[in-house]
């Protein structure tokens, strides 16, 4: 885990006293709406629905137990005592009051802490595999590359006004569980012929109005050369990226406009041009920042047999609920946020609390939060697993469901949101009790459901395996469902509209109707997602749009 | 007279826009801009007083490369937080085209921009008239610290090595 040193931690205290000078002047009078409103939203302080919303910063997931202690109070104290997981590996507070946030934001630089650059036209947090450094299929760890590019995009002179939001991803497995080819950057660390190992740069990925999968636009970046590269791509989209409409200034409709290999031509061409005054690579610097992504101090241990003798409960969270670790003797566990009666992603202050505790008993201290609205114990030794699930059990954090369709990505919807044009925490709920039979779930086996309230789909709904978009129609909330989405390696694919859009109470019936198709279909060992390629669309829509269906 | 922030200081504006009346004093140093200045350059070239161009968001810093023995000044437009080219043009001309005259931000620009101006370039800013320059001047300075190097020479993630 990275330490701040203390130009770090200086940074994060200036910026908390420059926040506070700019909610003073505005609480003055001294700075206008729209003036305030950039500079809030580049701190993460939304105006929603019932009150701000203010997301911190996790980089690439990691935290610390005492920063998840430092959650629990402030939600404790600023809070209705919880805090919501998003999709960037960030945490949100959902009532928080203006005038408070910078002594929240004093609290987490206390924590080595920010919300910096959360929200706003500018390079946002940047996101890891959330199995970086554990994973057996790993080239080599994303992670001190994440935290040297935050560096490097904290705070940049020529990139913090552009044209709109910049997210970038960093993965170390071909498996891709961090959504990269849905960024607007991808970096894929990769070993080239001779077996150095470089950077796959993926440009021009999204969701949103747009959705799109990335392009490749060089197979094999030196590892020494990513912040040059990196700024001849930002310069390019920050000149040429649209400012007329928001709608369209995000760098895909530029890679878009021009052409992939266009693109690549410009920023190839930028890059030359620039050689002389790239940022150099920082050796030292780097080192520094890797030196604490070294393993933590493992026991040796061989693999045990943890499941002979234990219930059938346990088992089950065992499956599903834990993976392979590249180490003997241990496992990661996730932490299911999404019990049938949580709202996906929702953690209360007492929870954390006890996380906090757990994570420093059985995981060296830390956690790690998913861009699926998870948590994970990455470290955990074996022949600790049935304690840790016993006390998870009783947080209401074990259900076992990981990969399973109640395991739903979900924005916060209408209920919070004020870009919202639905509810979708309902609707997670009206899923969860419909598919509240557990075998039924492990018989379907692996299933992606995603879920945005409108269309600027934080949920992701357009890469899940089943999408669901909240759409207004007059006043009523409506709900169009999407098939064969997918964010993960090389199968990454924006879903297929499945037809008409249907009413909020008929959401889970549909659901159930896509399923009994696959049920019915699939070959053996076949997982929802490749029945749906091998069928297409066709027979779901027949099933879903069946008119003896519509009658009932 | 209008006052601006200029090297760090509160000073006078000697400086004229092609467009303004002039207003006292001998105003031989004049800002035009660039559609004028690529369009008059020649007749401009033997004038004798001092010459600055002003470049608009979508103005191609690369056009003036050869014009700095006799352009002593740059102006960017901003037209407020959502216009964020003119930190490319600003680093463009101090790093690729090495000018070293005065670099001046113009138009709709607050004091929450100045770190980041500074740090891309610029040593000058012409702010709307409301502006408090004295408490604007402080806000060069909201970090004394910085991760990336820029060209008025700030830290880098080198320095960490100390």
């Amino acid at each position: 885990m990275y330490q701040y040193d203390q130009i770090d931690q200086r940074l994060v205290e200036q910026r908390v006293a420059q926040y506070r000078d700019q909610t003073r002047r505005y609480l003055a009078g001294e700075l206008g709406e729209d003036d305030f409103r950039s500079l809030r939203l580049r701190n993460g302080l939304y105006i929603q629905k019932h009150a701000p919303m203010l997301r911190i910063s996790i980089p690439y997931g990691l935290l610390t137990s005492s920063q998840v202690r430092m959650f629990a109070r402030i939600a404790r104290e600023f809070d209705k005592n919880y805090g919501h997981f998003t999709t960037r590996q960030n945490l949100q507070f959902n009532w928080p009051k203006l005038e408070q946030v910078p002594d929240i934001l004093a609290l987490l630089a206390s924590v080595q802490m920010h919300a910096i650059q959360t929200s706003g036209n500018c390079i946002r947090n940047v996101t890891a595999d959330h199995l970086a450094g554990i994973a057996p299929d790993e080239s080599e760890d994303p992670r001190p590359w994440c935290e040297y590019i935050r560096q490097w995009a904290t705070l940049h002179p020529e990139f913090s006004y552009l044209p709109r939001k910049f997210k970038i991803a960093v993965t170390g497995s071909p498996q891709d569980r961090a959504a990269s080819k849905v960024h607007d950057i991808g970096l894929h660390l990769v070993k080239n012929a001779d077996g150095e190992i470089g950077f796959e740069v993926l440009v021009g990925g999204g969701l949103g109005r747009m959705p799109m999968i990335g392009h490749v636009i060089r197979e094999f970046l030196p590892k020494h050369e990513l912040l040059g590269y990196l700024e001849a791509i930002l310069r390019v989209y920050n000149l040429e990226g649209r400012r007329d409409n928001i709608h369209k200034a995000r760098i895909k409709v530029l890679v878009k406009a021009v052409g992939p290999e266009k693109f690549r031509e410009m920023v190839e061409a930028e890059w030359q041009a620039n050689r002389e005054y790239a940022p150099t690579h920082d050796a030292a610097g780097f080192a520094r920042i890797a030196a604490f992504f070294t393993p933590p101090a493992y026991e040796s241990l061989g693999d045990v047999d943890v499941l002979s003798g234990k219930p059938t409960e346990f088992r089950n969270w065992y499956q599903r609920n834990t993976r392979r670790h590249k180490v003997a003797g241990y496992r990661a566990v996730f932490l299911s946020l999404k019990s049938p009666t949580r709202p996906p992603g929702d953690i209360t202050d007492a929870e954390m609390d006890r996380v906090a505790d757990l994570a420093d008993r059985y995981s060296f201290g830390l956690v790690r939060a998913t861009h699926d609205q998870n948590l994970i114990f990455a470290d955990v030794r074996q022949r600790d697993l049935f304690e840790l699930w016993q006390s998870l059990k009783a947080l209401d954090l074990a259900t076992p469901n990981i990969g399973t369709l109640t395991d739903m990505i979900c924005c916060p919807g209408l209920d919070f949101c004020s870009l919202a044009n639905a509810t979708s925490i309902p609707i997670a709920k009206q899923i969860n009790e419909r598919f509240d039979n557990l075998d039924y779930l492990y018989d379907l086996g692996d299933i992606e459901l995603k879920m945005s309230g409108c269309m600027n789909a934080c949920g992701h709904h357009h890469v899940g395996h089943i999408g669901i978009l909240g759409v207004d129609k007059g006043g009523e909330e409506w709900y169009q469902i999407t098939l064969g989405g997918s964010a993960s390696g090389q199968d990454a694919a924006i879903g297929q509209v499945i037809g008409p859009s249907v009413a909020h109470a008929d959401v889970a019936e549909t659901i159930d109707r896509i399923l009994n198709v696959y049920l019915a279909e699939r070959e053996e060992g076949e997982r929802f997602i490749d029945t749906f390629r091998r069928l297409g669309i066709k027979p779901f829509k027949a099933r879903v749009y069946a008119p003896s269906h519509q009658a009932a | 007279m209008r006052r601006l922030i200029k090297q760090r200081e509160i000073v006078v504006d000697e400086w004229r826009h092609a467009d303004e009346d002039a207003h006292g004093g001998p105003h031989r140093a004049l800002i035009l801009p660039f559609a004028r200045w690529k369009e008059e350059k020649d007749r401009w070239w033997l004038w004798d007083g001092r010459l600055g161009v002003r470049l608009g968001p979508t103005d191609p810093v690369a056009a003036l490369e050869q014009d700095f023995l006799r352009v002593s000044l740059v102006a960017i437009e901003f037209g407020g937080l959502a216009e964020g080219r003119g930190y490319s043009q600003a680093q463009l001309l101090r790093k690729r085209y090495k000018f070293t005259g005065e670099l001046r931000a113009v138009g709709k620009i607050q004091r929450d921009q100045l770190f980041f101006m500074a740090r891309c370039g610029f040593d000058a800013f012409e702010m709307p008239e409301t502006t408090k320059l004295e408490e604007a001047l402080l806000s060069i300075d909201d970090f004394s610290v910085a991760y990336q190097g820029a060209p008025d020479a700030g830290l880098s993630l080198e320095r960490r090595a100390v």
